[in-house]
């Protein structure tokens, strides 16, 4: 990673509330352009609501998002992710009683319809099980594959910022290997820009080029994915006993 | 990845070596007490017809009336018998049939490929339509004294599975329960009547008016509404289909309230009446006058009214705005996550939805010539959602079946006389029907939870390119 590269996106201040109650209290994050960008922090720390805030709901009440030099901050969500930032949200929300293929389809809603058959072969050399499982309903997968299939379905929009949410949640470690194989080859060879909210640190901080961690609504450190790995704190909170 | 194993179609391989052994012992020799067995079941059976007099002697044997200076005593042992046997007998054949057998009758019928299933449906459907369009003259041809009734409730039926696949577009793809879908089909209904009576309009012409109108309203209920979901919603449409009902008792001086607008101008065919007389339809094209002409062109009026809609419904379907439809159903975080304006997907679902209640109503007044508020009652909204639940939500052959089921089955209860023999001269089916409707209601969803139809068609199929490249046959992968 070059440290010069160009800032996709810059999370300035910003503040989020549910009601009157405060989950983010001015957080400051960059992306670069062509990085992995991890964040990790325990249970309600306020990891998915800043995911979420970046896509527009709930909106920050203050604070500044600027995403590839647009202010995002205001935008409604369906017009922040046509600007292409994909979200794999929290507990992979597939479709379950849609198929594969529609899932896919609803991933490339935004999408011009001519680039959709190379897209999807695209995925499928990626996740080779899906094209398995192409006819199948999205509630009849396994974990794994129900993983695969929402980070499918955020690729099908083409997206610059690809955003996930806890892609390892609930899945056997061989699974969780995989996926973030799959992560680190979009990132390497389409440099895809990644902004990966995760609770297993060990295995985050070590695909991530960058990490922040987040302690009640804060950033409380950040560093390259090496550094924060050696870093005693992170060890202490994070990773004593997760490591395998 | 041991789960996902079990999805791979392998069931059907016969098992072979060690895995036929597991089966073989998996089915153990029947024991000598078979709790399957008919002694077993009778005297079960038996069992529950005793309790039954146990519990049914003071409630059905010992009748009281009032009588002078007290209560008076009646014995009714024939009652007491009858409802005894009646437990015994109904006992004995759920043991038989469903409980204490080998094969259960209510065991699920094992699918055939998909393939297969599908050229099943398939056919039904087209056998379906085919009936459906040469209907009014199997009637006029096999039951020339009836064919008047029959075509009459042929309308009814064919109004009220347009009206399903309607509701089907909110309900069963969108996802949003519709309580007040009545509303679109008043406002029609009133569109058309008031149109007629203050500007003098036809039908062809209010039709499209009416259906804007309705998908107007559609919208206006759409606003509101838009963040609210499930129960909520349910609620809020019940309200507004309430409201609009009120409104058109109440506003006297425009829509007459109570009293109901009459004199609805019936549809002309491409501007002849079809009455009696010169200048009608009968005289223009040389046949003689018969009023059945009239029952049979409503009914391809309506019959082309519905198909319109699942036409468009199926259409839509395969759209992206149908396939976000059903996005928004599943998972409304996950539609927003993608980009999709859930906003403007709800209202479209709304305004159409609303727009096909509007031609069905517009349908409603010319075919019945009166309209009043009383037609739009809750019941209304009631029926159509149950027809669009036990159907099967978003299945468009389901709607067929349940409302030729519900509508013909209400129809059919009015012809049912030789039932007084049976229960005494008082004895009146159709009084009974909405215990029946509400009983076939209870046992489909207890049989059938996800409607009568619940197999979901994708909407799109990969069609995978073969194209085997250099590098594949190298591989040896180029199948």
């Amino acid at each position: 990673m070059s440290g010069a590269a160009e800032l996709l996106l810059a999370v300035r201040g910003v503040e989020t509330y549910y009601g009157n109650i405060v989950a983010l209290r001015g957080v400051d994050m960059d992306v670069h352009r062509g990085e992995i960008v991890t964040l990790i922090g325990a249970n309600g720390a306020g990891k998915s609501t800043l995911m979420m805030t970046i896509c527009g709901d709930p909106r920050a009440r203050k604070g500044r998002i600027v995403y590839d030099g647009m202010d995002i901050t205001q935008m409604p969500t369906h017009e922040i992710v046509s600007h292409g930032i994909a979200q794999s949200p929290e507990g992979r929300r597939i479709f379950p009683r849609m198929t594969v293929m529609e899932n896919l389809q609803m991933g490339a809603a935004l999408v011009d319809p001519d680039h959709f058959d190379k897209d999807i072969e695209k995925v499928f050399k990626l996740f080779p099980r899906l094209k398995e499982r192409i006819a199948q309903r999205g509630g009849t997968l396994s974990g794994g594959e129900q993983q695969m299939l929402a980070i499918a379905r955020a690729l099908m929009s083409r997206p610059k910022l690809l955003l996930l949410d806890e892609p390892s949640l609930g899945l056997a470690p061989l699974i969780v290997k995989q996926i973030f194989d799959a992560i680190r080859e979009l990132n390497e060879k389409e440099g895809l820009t990644v902004f990966l909210v995760e609770q297993n640190a060990f295995h985050a901080l070590k695909l991530a080029h960058r990490g922040y961690v987040m302690v009640n609504g804060v950033i409380t450190m950040s560093g390259t994915g090496a550094e924060l790995l050696k870093k005693e704190e992170v060890r202490a909170a994070y990773l004593e006993g997760g490591r395998h | 990845m041991a789960a996902s194993n079990t999805n791979a179609p392998t069931s059907d391989v016969t098992p072979v070596g060690a895995q036929a052994e597991a089966e073989a012992h998996r089915l153990p020799p029947a024991p000598a007490n078979n709790p399957h067995s008919l002694a077993a079941s009778v005297r079960d059976a038996a069992i529950a017809a005793f309790l039954a007099g146990v519990l049914g002697f003071f409630f059905i044997g010992v009748r009281t009336d009032i009588a002078p200076g007290g209560l008076d005593l009646r014995m009714r042992w024939g009652a007491w018998i009858v409802s005894i046997l009646v437990v015994f007998a109904g006992r004995l054949l759920l043991n038989i049939f469903v409980w204490k057998t080998d094969k259960p009758i209510t065991r699920r019928v094992k699918t055939g490929s998909g393939g297969m299933s599908e050229t099943v449906s398939k056919t039904l459907k087209y056998a379906l339509l085919a009936f459906a369009l040469i209907l009014p003259f199997f009637f006029t041809t096999f039951f020339p004294g009836k064919d008047r009734q029959f075509i009459d409730l042929a309308i009814l039926i064919m109004t009220y599975i347009m009206l399903g696949w309607g509701l089907n577009i909110v309900v069963g793809l969108a996802g949003l329960l519709d309580l007040g879908y009545v509303a679109f089909y008043a406002v029609g209904a009133y569109s058309f009547a008031l149109l007629a009576q203050y500007l003098d309009f036809g039908f062809w012409l209010a039709l499209p008016l009416a259906g804007l109108l309705a998908a107007t309203w559609g919208m206006i209920l759409g606003f509101p509404v838009l963040r609210l979901r499930g129960d909520y919603l349910a609620i809020v449409t019940l309200a507004f289909g309430e409201i609009i009902r009120v409104v058109l008792l109440n506003w006297y001086e425009f829509t007459k309230g109570p009293d109901g607008i009459s004199g609805i101008p019936k549809p002309t065919f491409f501007g002849l009446e079809l009455k009696r007389g010169e200048g009608g339809f009968a005289d223009f094209f040389g046949i003689a006058y018969d009023p059945i002409h009239r029952f049979i062109f409503l009914y391809y009026i309506i019959l082309a009214l519905a198909l319109i809609t699942n036409l468009v419904t199926m259409r839509l379907r395969r759209l992206p705005i149908g396939r976000a439809w059903e996005a928004l159903r599943e998972d409304e975080i996950a539609c927003r996550s993608l980009g999709i304006n859930t906003r403007n997907t709800k209202l479209t679902a709304f305004a159409i939805g609303a727009m096909f209640g509007g031609f069905a109503g517009s349908f409603f007044a010319t075919r019945q010539g009166f309209i009043s508020p009383e037609s739009f009652t809750f019941l209304e909204s009631a029926i159509i959602l149950a027809i669009v639940v036990l159907g099967g939500l978003g299945s468009q052959i389901g709607v067929v079946i349940a409302s030729v089921v519900m509508i013909g089955g209400i129809e059919l209860l009015r012809n049912l006389g030789f039932l007084q023999q049976v229960f005494g001269s008082g004895f009146d089916p159709v009084q009974y029907r909405m215990l029946i409707f509400g009983l076939a209601m209870v046992l489909i969803m207890v049989w059938k939870p996800r409607g009568l139809v619940s197999t979901r068609e994708p909407s799109a199929v990969y069609k995978e390119k073969k194209r085997i490249g250099a590098d594949m046959v190298a591989q040896g992968e180029g199948h």
